[in-house]
């Protein structure tokens, strides 16, 4: 359950931001989650709606953006279904992750500045 | 103030980002990361399941590397039993008790530094929480991350979690004596970690028997040759007389070429950057320069002949 350790830090991350920009309030926020980060959306939205009570967060709706894990080649591009070895059997080279597969961002905020 | 139409109105601004959930611990990591480096302290991160034989792995090793300098942190939720373990087998130890949280993360990590003899080893073996899942992606600021799984686990269990597996430097299959007595086929397992790892790297050993583990030994010692090598050259000629002791326990065939997908897949781990293009194992294209004990990959059960 790191996701609610991982939402901590992001409302701090938004609060910072936030208070640098004397905003008047935040009315969204929009992450990144890869497939291989390591976190459940689901779990990540429980525990925003757990940890923004009281916080700058109160009434920003969190939008995730689910990125997809996305291994290929780096020499033909060939694409690797889930779960196939990874592989190139063509070029003899191993499988190379996107980095977006691993993405734990948070790409923006949407703020009401005076 | 709105200054398109000057209504008056508070303005809704979009704020471009883009940054890391985990930046502030990723800063933490590189701080302890340079810490250990600076030192010339081989720190590894241990996972695995609870009961995977992590801490048994630990004791074993003290018993094999009597010459080197080991030491770790132990995480647990409640008790310090393994670091009691531990130092019971020789290896100073401190307990790192996480209370609920079910990984450790960079600042535990940095915060258990204090008052621990750490600069005085050569190995620093940070025994994370039990837990295959969260772990994964906290960044501590370890040299390699050391996956630990008993054959007792099942050999599906790379498949059903691609994120640990994926992020590991090595894995241990522990408890291989037990092996006689099971129905795990081995081959099943590797081939369950070429699903989830594009470069599997396999160690096979018993803690109980010993068997094995003088190849986790000399992977431990391939690893330690490159930080030693930053700091002296007299270090790095030492090194390396241990940089070339594979253990070919495994047989996946690996023709290694220049390509390497380390920077997209792991933390920064500069050290396999800085030695990975030194190191061509079946490539014809490529000079075999060891002589500087620059040997980023050595423990990977190549199947190759010097």
């Amino acid at each position: 359950m790191h996701e609610y350790s991982l939402v901590e830090a992001l409302i701090r991350r938004v609060e910072e931001e936030a208070r640098q920009r004397s905003a008047i309030a935040i009315h969204g926020l929009k992450v990144s989650l890869g497939e291989l980060a390591g976190v459940e959306p689901e779990f990540f939205r429980t525990a925003y709606e757990t940890f923004r009570e009281g916080t700058l967060c109160e009434k920003a709706a969190l939008e995730i953006v689910r990125c997809p894990a996305d291994w290929s080649c780096p020499v033909c591009g060939r694409a690797f279904a889930t779960g196939e070895v990874l592989r190139c059997d063509r070029c003899n080279r191993p499988a190379r992750l996107s980095e977006k597969s691993q993405a734990l961002l948070l790409e923006s905020i949407d703020m009401e500045v005076p | 103030m709105c200054t398109t139409c000057g209504c008056g109105d508070p303005e809704l601004v979009p704020v471009e980002l883009h940054e890391k959930i985990l930046a502030g611990n990723d800063r933490v990591a590189a701080h302890n990361r340079e810490h250990f480096r600076e030192s010339g302290v081989l720190a590894l991160n241990i996972m695995g399941s609870p009961g995977s034989g992590k801490t048994a792995l630990l004791e074993a090793t003290a018993r094999v590397m009597s010459g080197v300098r080991l030491g770790a942190v132990s995480a647990d939720l409640a008790t310090d039993n393994d670091a009691r373990r531990l130092a019971k087998a020789g290896i100073p130890s401190k307990a790192i008790t996480t209370g609920q949280a079910c990984h450790l993360d960079a600042e535990l990590v940095h915060r258990s530094l204090v008052d621990f003899p750490w600069r005085d080893l050569d190995v620093f073996f940070i025994e994370n929480v039990g837990n295959l899942v969260c772990p994964a992606i906290y960044d501590l600021g370890q040299e390699a991350n050391v996956v630990a799984l008993s054959v007792t686990e099942g050999e599906d269990k790379p498949l059903k979690y691609p994120v640990m597996f994926q992020k590991a430097d090595l894995v241990v299959v522990t408890k291989c004596d037990l092996v006689p007595h099971l129905d795990v086929d081995m081959s099943k397992l590797e081939d369950a970690l070429s699903r989830v790892m594009p470069e599997p790297r396999i160690l096979k050993l018993s803690a109980r028997t010993g068997e094995g583990m003088d190849g986790w030994k000399a992977w431990i010692e391939s690893m330690r040759a490159p930080i030693l090598g930053r700091n002296t050259k007299e270090a790095r000629a030492h090194a390396h007389g241990h940089a070339h002791a594979h253990d070919h326990t495994h047989d996946h065939t690996h023709d290694h070429t220049h390509e390497h997908t380390h920077g997209s897949t792991k933390h920064a781990h500069p050290h396999s950057h800085e030695h990975a293009h030194e190191h061509g194992h079946g490539g014809s294209q490529e000079e075999h320069d060891h002589g500087a004990g620059d040997h980023g990959h050595a423990g990977s059960d190549h199947e190759h002949e010097h």
